[in-house]
This record gives structure tokens, C-alpha cells and sequence, in this order.
């Protein structure tokens, strides 16, 4: 009874000016996104207008520019090196989280302060001798090299991740699969998977981000055969003149599939992007 | 007799063999993961260090030679290290201070009575996701350019019309990009903590007379001060690392203006191709991120324990 009385006091007053607020500061961040969008359905002449141009009749021609272009193998290859080093970090991670949650090894926080440490250390720490064994091995602009980069990067944040998933599995499960004999792996593949199912999805939500979004090793480990989606947008640095329009189109599309991803996967992405630390 | 204290001495020795090979067991599957760790992390950093001893240019064949403690002299005395320290701390303090504040007021209107807190959250953490290198060509080319963006059109009312933001004020434009980009994480981090507040309290403290501000700050900001801190610092560890940003925007300039250390180190490694000094600057590096690591690393500490507790 009072709660209604309260709401109804409250709602033209403080719920519409704090919302116009909110509005108005969302539509400041979102902002570039959408301009982003909107130039990439202008025709060049439009999207390189002074004043800009805010009312036009949107046009695919950009895109169907960008997608018929040199850009879908760049793209590809990001797929190849994100999905990759993602899947080789859900097989060396998963085992070693379990080691670290289910059946814990000594030192365990040790071991996790070690991998977590890998994470966070610059890449200034290992990038001259990996480029320089990628150079002698003829890796040099090999899309797989990247991934087993990739796979470096993830691994430390993937193991903590799948940890704090697999330690929210009681204990007696494993008991119960251990009396009734199964074996390791028996054990990982009928509990552990189904159980950690969402673990897994978001561990590989935030692989394929970092990994889709990574740019430094790309710049310097690929180029024209195995550059990934940021490496194509390089092109548009200066050499290419006033191609804004495609510019958008292409960036619109290297963005989307971590876009989507991260709009579908909200609750994950917080628990990823902290490690676990927060749910 | 003599049977039974027999078996019992081979019962305890079996009992050794056989805990120490259950402990090898719980290792086993913690291996490939360790060892795939050490191999391209551990073993390269090695060699990172004892590469910063020597002059290396990979341009001039035959150049490998010891130099002992040279590259490090050269950092102290070359003004370019000086500049891109000053650059990356100046860089992360502003980037991780306002994108801290601002996700703060972000959070807390998504978390007050407002219409569609859903859509505004998801449209919220939309510059997060896109590619850097993508929202940082979008910044540059659409939005600063002072002949076609859109920034310098809206500003012209205010005489701020033909400011070429990115090289008049680069510093300025990076910091502008990065805090875009990393107010929604901010937010998305201080939100979690807002929502695990308990509504009761701090009704009970509008009860006793408390007004909205004093209520802010006496219970929620306390409460959500551990997320704060969670955001900055795993904010910082990357914000430090910024260089798709600045690769765009600026490529580190004008002249060494917006030259970080990642930066630096690239220009050094792959476009002068010193090899021994490339790794020098690693090492120094290194040592200057893992003082925010272990800082970083103790409160991540800290909070899981607090997780474990409950």
C-alpha cells in the first residue's frame, strides 16, 4: 500500500528527470557507434560533407564495397585465429582448472598467482625473442602463429575463469561419479562439461573478445597474408584517401561479431572481464 | 607374527609411493597449461634480459655484440624513455580518474529508478566492444577531423570550429578515446557492486533522516569502494598497455608527444630494429608493471577471500 502510494508520489518528478539524464549520457557514449553506423550507409561524396550530412536515403553500396573487396580475408583470419587459440585454451585450461578447484594440487594459490601474472605482463617481456624464433622458423605472418600467441594471452584468464565456474560444483557430485568408478576422464566428460557448459561459454566469450580485438601482435607478427580485421583497417590510416564511408562499413563489420557476442553474453562478460572476482 | 609386521612395513611404503603418485595424478592435468605458460613467457623474458646486454641492430649483420649495462645507461640519459614514462603515466592516472568518476555516475543512474535501464546498459558498454583500432579511426576520421567531423561542426557556435584536435592537443584527443572506451568497463564493474546493496539499509538510514547524498556517501560508497578499486586497478594494467589507440590517432605523435612505452618500445623494435635496446625497455617494463600487478593482484586476493568467506 505505502510502496504504491511512494512510487506514484515519486514518478513524474525525480523517475523522468533522472531518466532524461541517463538518457542523455547514454547517447553521449553511444554516439560514435551509432555515427559509425550511419556513415557506413552514406555514399563517400555524403559522408565527407561539411556540414555533415544528418538526412540521406541509406545506401549498401559500401558495403557490398568492403565485402566484395580485399576485406573477407582478413576477416577469415581472424576468425581462424580467434576460434583457434580459443578451443586451445579450453584444452589446456579446463584440465589445469580442475586441477586447481576439484582436486586441488599443493601451492594452488601460488600456481594461480603465476598464471594471472603471465596475463598482466608486458608484452614488452617476450615480444623480441617470439618475433625473432616466428622470423627464423618462417612463422612470420602465419595465421596459426598468432592463434598459439593468442592461446599465451588467454590461457592465464581462461584457467581463473573455468576455476571460479568449477568451484561452484558441490563436491559431492565428483564424489558420487568417483564411487561409482569412474575414471578421470570419464568424470571430466560427463559432469564436469554439462555442469561448466555456461562456464565454458563465457571463458570463450572473452577469449574470442581479446583475441578478435587484439592488435599489437597482428601489426607486428602479420601482414598481407595472415593480417587480421585490425590490420585491414590500418589501410585506412592515410593511404587511401577520403574513404570514410567505407571506412565505417568496414569498421561496422570488424566490430559486429564481438558486438553481438558481448550484447548476448552481458551477465559473462562482466564475470570474465574480473576473472571471476565478480558474479 | 612376524607375516603381519612384514606386510605392515610394505603396507606403509606402498602408502608413500602411492600418495606421492596420487600427487603427480592431481598435477598431470595442470602440466600442458604450465608448461605452455613457461615456454612462451618465461623462457622469452629470459632471453629478453639477456638480450638487453648486448647492441643488436638486426638491419646490420654481424652487429651482435656485448655491451654490458649500455642499453640501461642509454635509458637513463636518452630523454625519449624519460618522455614516454611521463606519457604513460599521465595517460593511465587520467584515463583510469575520469573513466572511474564517470562510470561511478553512470552506474548509479542505471541503478536509480529510471525507464529502460536494460537498453541504456546495453547501448552502455557498446564502446567497449567495438574493435580499438576501429572506434579509434571512427574518433579520428569522422568525429575530430577539423574539415569533415562532426565534433568541430557542433563546436563552431563556441569559436572551437577549426581545432584539429588530434594535432593540436593529442594528449588530449587519446585521453578522450580511452576514457570513451573504458567508462562502460568501469561502469559495468561499480554496477555489480551497487546491485549486491541491500535496498533495506539504506531505507533504514533514510528512516533515521539521512538525505540521498549523505546516504551515498556514508553507505554505498564504502560498499561499493572494493569494486572501485577492482575497476582502476585492472583498468590501469591495461590502460598502461594502450596502443591501438594511439597507433591510430597520433602514431605517437607530433614528435614524441603521445610516445608511451609500448609505443616507444614498438618504434624501437620494429622500426629501428635495435634489437638490444627493444629489450632493455621490456625489461624496464616489466619491473614498472609489476609493481601495479602486485598491488593489483593483492586486492584481487583480497576480494576472492572475502567470496570465500561468505
Amino acid at each position: 500500500m505505502s510502496a504504491s502510494v511512494k512510487v506514484r508520489r515519486q514518478f513524474p518528478t525525480s523517475k523522468v528527470m533522472w531518466s532524461v539524464i541517463g538518457w542523455l549520457v547514454v547517447f553521449v557514449f553511444f554516439f560514435p557507434v551509432l555515427w559509425m553506423w550511419l556513415e557506413s550507409f552514406k555514399t563517400e561524396p555524403q559522408a565527407a560533407s561539411s556540414p555533415p550530412t544528418i538526412f540521406f536515403a541509406p545506401t549498401l553500396e559500401e558495403f557490398q564495397q568492403v565485402l566484395s573487396g580485399d576485406f573477407p580475408p582478413y576477416f577469415i583470419n581472424s576468425a581462424i585465429a580467434s576460434i583457434g587459440s580459443t578451443l586451445l585454451v579450453l584444452v589446456l585450461g579446463l584440465p589445469a582448472a580442475y586441477a586447481l578447484a576439484i582436486r586441488p594440487v599443493k601451492r594452488t594459490r601460488d600456481v594461480l598467482f603465476f598464471f594471472i601474472s603471465t596475463r598482466f605482463l608486458p608484452f614488452a617481456a617476450s615480444l623480441v625473442p617470439l618475433y625473432l624464433l616466428a622470423r627464423d622458423l618462417q612463422l612470420l605472418d602465419n595465421i596459426f602463429a598468432l592463434a598459439l600467441i593468442y592461446t599465451t594471452i588467454n590461457l592465464p584468464l581462461g584457467v581463473w575463469l573455468l576455476r571460479s565456474f568449477l568451484l561452484e560444483i558441490p563436491p559431492e557430485l565428483f564424489e558420487a561419479a568417483r564411487v561409482d568408478g569412474a575414471g578421470f576422464f570419464t568424470e571430466i566428460r560427463r559432469i564436469v562439461v554439462p555442469l561448466v557448459a555456461p562456464g565454458i561459454a563465457a571463458t570463450s566469450l572473452i577469449c574470442l573478445i581479446f583475441s578478435w580485438n587484439e592488435f599489437f601482435y597482428a601489426v607486428n607478427f602479420t601482414s598481407s597474408v595472415a593480417g587480421t580485421a585490425p590490420i585491414f583497417l590500418v589501410g585506412f590510416i592515410s593511404g587511401r584517401g577520403l574513404f570514410y564511408a567505407k571506412l565505417a562499413a568496414a569498421a561496422t563489420l570488424a566490430s559486429l561479431p564481438v558486438l553481438i557476442g558481448g550484447w548476448i553474453a552481458q551477465k559473462q562478460l562482466i564475470r570474465g572481464l574480473t576473472m571471476g572476482a565478480v558474479k | 607374527m612376524s607375516s603381519i609386521a612384514g606386510s605392515g612395513g610394505v603396507r606403509v611404503q606402498t602408502a608413500a609411493s602411492v600418495a606421492r603418485r596420487a600427487a603427480w595424478l592431481r598435477r598431470l592435468p595442470l602440466l600442458p597449461a604450465f608448461i605452455y605458460v613457461i615456454l612462451v613467457t618465461q623462457i622469452p623474458f629470459l632471453l629478453t634480459i639477456y638480450y638487453s646486454f648486448f647492441s643488436w641492430n638486426l638491419l646490420k649483420p654481424g652487429s651482435f655484440k656485448f655491451t654490458g649495462l649500455d642499453n640501461y645507461a642509454r635509458l637513463l640519459t636518452d630523454e625519449s624513455i624519460r618522455i614516454a614514462v611521463l606519457n604513460t603515466v599521465v595517460l593511465t592516472v587520467a584515463v583510469i580518474g575520469i573513466s572511474v568518476v564517470l562510470g561511478l555516475a553512470v552506474a548509479t543512474l542505471l541503478n536509480s529508478e529510471v525507464f529502460g535501464k536494460g537498453l541504456m546498459r546495453t547501448l552502455m558498454i557498446a564502446p567497449f566492444l567495438i574493435m580499438p583500432t576501429a572506434g579509434a579511426l571512427i574518433w579520428k576520421d569522422t568525429l575530430l577531423n577539423p574539415l569533415f567531423g562532426l565534433l568541430p561542426y557542433l563546436l563552431t557556435p563556441f569559436g572551437l570550429g577549426r581545432v584539429d584536435w588530434v594535432n593540436q592537443y593529442p594528449m588530449v584527443a587519446v585521453v578522450a578515446v580511452e576514457v570513451w572506451r573504458w567508462t562502460p568497463f568501469m561502469m559495468l564493474i561499480i554496477l555489480a557492486g551497487l546491485q549486491s546493496q541491500n535496498p533495506e539499509v539504506l531505507e533504514a538510514a533514510r528512516v533515521d533522516g539521512a538525505n540521498s547524498f549523505q546516504a551515498f556517501r556514508r553507505i554505498t560508497l564504502p560498499l561499493v569502494r572494493p569494486f572501485l578499486e577492482l575497476g582502476a586497478l585492472l583498468g590501469s594494467l591495461f590502460v598502461v598497455q594502450t596502443f591501438d589507440s594511439i597507433y591510430m590517432l597520433t602514431f605517437g605523435g607530433p614528435g614524441e608527444d603521445t610516445t608511451n612505452i609500448p609505443f616507444l618500445l614498438y618504434l624501437v623494435a620494429f622500426q629501428g630494429f635495435s634489437i638490444g635496446q627493444a629489450s632493455a625497455i621490456g625489461v624496464v617494463a616489466v619491473i614498472l608493471t609489476t609493481i601495479i600487478a602486485t598491488v593489483a593482484l593483492r586486492t584481487l586476493f583480497s576480494i576472492f577471500n572475502v567470496e570465500a568467506r561468505r
